[in-house]
């Protein structure tokens, strides 16, 4: 904290100038950005539509009161089919992380290639969205919940090998050293000296990615990979408002429940 | 052999189980063996279709390699910057609204009807995933990127809000007491108080954000709201796999990129 002579002695300032100009000059590059990204997507903007928005949007919620509560008995098979696919999508993600992050751990791996490897895995299974595996997947198993669930299995991989190898890294080496020191193989070091570890933060991490399925799971049926949201699009595609809200309002109940649930688990298990 | 207390205790050591409670154990156990009968049960697969799927999925492999860059409609470049800067001005967009909803769903600054207000929004826009904000966007706004501005802005303030809030909530104390035993007013206590120990997380977090809002401006286009999407929709439809893995390649090289740049700049900040 720089204090600078002044005639009427010193003033207390909170940063040297340069530092602040640095600051300003850092401002001023964020701002500019902002400010053509802004032009960039307002001229691709038709401004007519969205002055007649907020018009729009009171007419949609005007047709969306009330939901048609009758339209729940064509919901609960859907709704099965979404908590399904989030499930197994789950469990199928698990099964073929558990293995892809104890080789991209730095204390399990078996050889630098393999891990870099396995690293390549999570990459790419984490960066594309699960809606993009099941366009690809549509086109190879056929439209339905199986392709449905197959990308959220893909797309999970990475997801939680990536929170189940920081896991691995984190547990505590002296544990591991004990059992190895009564001879054990390296076999019996992993089923009692590590798996124990990390058992929690796997459960704790099946829970978690069981909870954002849930709510990728949704939105799959916008290209045909089955669950609820297959309804949604066809019922916004024939303006059957109030079927919409009704949708949506499952929606937002199955996520709160499923949050609830993880959350619950979680709790448990930590 | 003299057992003299007439007691045998067990000589082989066993591994303590995972959940404690014998019961609960085995009703989970046996609980999710009934839940997954039922559950592979009605899962509609359709094996015939997937069978003759799998040359189509060996044909699309091929075609993936080599990515074709050539772009010979000039789209590929211009989605994906479109998608970039779409992510870029949600990102700032949803954090400047959800500086002051985070304020207010911050139990300690604010009364309980500004709290209960401002946990609502939060709770509403976390609900729903981006995908079907971006569907509504899309009809009230007209296609085009600002759908998925508005989409992708609205959940940042799920995610942004909600740990804001959270950090403020677990600030500490007695400097906020310091600053404010100087006299200060309400708007001098959050910017020498508040706002110095939450803003390292928070830059941290809105690279983060920036990193997710990549990652789904990717793919609403998909259903109109701008960006990449439409163009991967489009190769899909059209069979064009070698342009459907360079957009794929684009989309994981930017998101590593983010990535990266996030969690140095994460570790820079704290």
């Amino acid at each position: 904290m720089p204090m600078i002579e002044k005639a009427d002695g010193p003033v207390w300032k909170r940063r040297k100038s340069a530092t602040q100009w640095l600051i300003w000059f850092g401002w001023l590059i964020a701002l500019s950005i902002a400010a053509y990204a802004w032009k960039l997507i307002s001229d691709k903007t038709i401004w007519m539509f969205v002055v007649d928005a907020p018009r729009q949007m009171m007419d949609a919620a005007t047709r969306m009161v009330p939901p048609k509560w009758s339209y729940i008995d064509e919901l609960w098979g859907p709704i099965w089919e979404t908590i399904n696919i989030a499930t197994i999508g789950s469990i199928i993600a698990m099964i073929i992380a558990i293995p892809v992050a104890f080789a991209a751990a730095h204390n399990t791996t078996p050889h630098k290639l393999v891990r870099a490897f396995a690293l390549l895995i999570i990459v790419a299974t984490r960066s594309i969205n699960s809606l993009v595996w099941a366009l690809l997947l549509v086109v190879i198993v056929g439209p339905g919940a199986f392709a449905g669930t197959l990308a959220i299995g893909i797309r999970s991989i990475g997801g939680c090998a990536k929170l189940l190898y920081e896991g691995i890294e984190e547990i505590n080496h002296n544990q591991v050293e004990a059992i190895r020191a009564t001879g054990a193989s390296p076999a019996q070091e992993m089923i009692y000296g590590i798996l124990p570890q990390v058992m929690p933060t796997f459960a704790g991490v099946a829970v978690f990615r069981w909870d954002v399925n849930i709510r990728g799971s949704t939105i799959l049926g916008i290209v045909g990979a089955g669950g609820i949201g297959v309804q949604l699009n066809s019922s916004i595609n024939t303006i059957a408002w109030t079927q919409v809200s009704m949708i949506l309002l499952v929606i937002l109940v199955t996520v709160i429940l499923s949050e609830w649930v993880s959350a619950k688990v979680r709790h448990a298990i930590i | 052999m003299s057992d003299a207390a007439g007691t045998s205790y067990p000589t082989r050591w066993k591994k303590p189980p995972f959940i404690k409670n014998s019961l609960l154990r085995w009703s989970i156990i046996v609980g999710s063996a009934v839940y997954l009968a039922a559950a592979i049960g009605t899962m509609d697969v359709n094996w015939t279709r997937a069978w003759e799927g799998l040359p189509r999925g060996v044909d699309m492999m091929t075609k993936f390699f080599p990515p074709n860059f050539a772009d010979t409609r000039g789209v590929i470049f211009d989605g994906i910057l479109e998608s970039i800067w779409m992510a870029i001005i949600a990102t700032i967009g949803g954090i400047i609204l959800s500086i002051p909803i985070g304020l207010g769903a911050a139990r300690n600054l604010s009364p309980r009807w500004v709290y209960l207000l401002c946990r609502f929004i939060v709770a509403a826009s976390r609900t729903f995933p981006e995908i079907i904000l971006a569907i509504f966007a899309v009809k009230f706004f007209g296609f085009g990127p600002f759908a998925g501005f508005i989409a992708l802005s609205i959940g940042t303030i799920g995610f942004f809000a909600k740990l804001l809030a959270e950090d403020i909530e677990n600030m500490n104390k007695s400097q906020a007491e310091a600053v404010r035993a100087t006299g200060s007013s309400w708007f001098q206590w959050i910017n020498y108080a508040v706002q110095p120990q939450v803003m390292p997380r928070m830059i941290g977090l809105a690279m983060y954000r920036l990193d997710i809002n990549f990652r789904e401006s990717a793919v609403v286009g998909i259903i109109g709201a701008g960006g990449i999407g439409a163009h991967l929709l489009t190769s899909v439809q059209r069979y064009e796999y070698d342009t459907t893995s360079a957009i794929l390649l684009v989309i994981i090289v930017i998101v590593m990129t983010l990535e990266y740049t996030s969690s140095y700049l994460r570790k820079w900040v704290q």
